[in-house]
């Protein structure tokens, strides 16, 4: 992956996120991205809290915010434009986002293939070395020609024009 | 457990509420309801439903089933969860049926089903376990 195509996919990440309409509404953060990986950040919002005790997060707010880095992690990981959807996510959630504080995502693409791309993400408060949680997932790519209407291609051909 | 006690249950879980979760209970039938809204869109352009959104509302159908299923009030924490997205999530509302396959003192595992318009069209499966104790080592 050229300098240029890196460059390219900064453009587009931040768009990736905020284009994402409940990304959006979770406040969902860019951080970085680079070839075949991708971190992004979630800030602790009361809105959800998985358990009203305890006023930790909601497994799902964890499992969005892994998705969405995995999935762009896996955008990194090709060297053409690619557009990607969700085949499989599994998600070992290993202690309590501690509350109050912005959990972290960070994804990494190991392998692409044609068809499919090959995803493990950490999520943590802080510590990559004590997790919250760690997922493996797989992404089916999409072909840009058998799609012109999606979103990441939409991206890229405006951001060429 | 009725509807409107499930609904109680539902009530005190911030994140079912800003998804906007319902509960349906026909006999001891509880289907969970994820009524459209356009926050829950992750791609604008085709438009889809979020893969995030789906899994976290899976996740919130297994909690719901385990509650209605165990007389302990304490919320159970996911261990491990894994989803197969198997159709993309249109821009309606979204159904969700979970079934526990065994209830046990610590551990719930439980399998759940995800769909839209037709019931053998699953969108999307669940299967995870949860811990139903207190310990506060796992999430």
């Amino acid at each position: 992956m050229d300098d240029k195509l890196i460059q390219r996919l900064w453009e587009l990440a931040p768009k990736f996120v905020e284009g994402s309409p409940h990304s959006k509404m979770m406040g969902m953060k860019f951080i970085a991205v680079d070839q075949g990986r991708a971190t992004l950040s979630l800030p602790y919002s009361q809105k959800f809290i998985g358990d009203p005790k305890s006023r930790v997060l909601h497994g799902g707010a964890i499992t969005t915010l892994l998705d969405q880095a995995s999935g762009l992690a896996a955008i990194a990981g090709y060297n053409r434009p690619t557009s990607v959807a969700t085949l499989n996510l599994s998600i070992d959630y290993m202690r309590a986002a501690e509350p109050g504080k912005t959990i972290l995502a960070t994804a990494h693409c190991y392998k692409v293939t044609r068809h499919v791309a090959f995803v493990r993400g950490i999520a943590h408060d802080g510590d990559e070395d004590d997790p919250v949680a760690m997922s493996q997932a797989t992404f089916m790519a999409t072909e840009p020609k058998s799609s012109t209407q999606n979103f990441m291609q939409n991206m890229i051909e405006r951001s060429l024009t | 457990m009725t509807e409107a006690e499930i609904a109680q249950q539902l009530e005190r879980i911030p994140y079912a509420k800003t998804l906007g979760v319902t509960p349906n209970m026909v006999g001891d039938e509880f289907t969970l309801i994820l009524p459209f809204s356009q926050d829950n869109i992750g791609n604008p352009f085709l438009p889809a439903l979020h893969g995030g959104v789906i899994g976290g509302f899976l996740e919130i159908a297994a909690i719901a089933q385990i509650l209605l299923e165990s007389d302990d009030k304490k919320f159970p924490k996911p261990i491990g969860i894994n989803v197969d997205y198997l159709r993309s999530g249109k821009p309606q509302d979204l159904f969700a049926r979970a079934r526990i396959t065994k209830l046990g003192s610590r551990v719930a595992n439980v399998r759940v089903r995800a769909w839209q318009s037709n019931f053998d069209e699953p969108i999307a499966t669940l299967h995870g376990h949860f811990l139903m104790t207190e310990d506060n080592d796992a999430a």
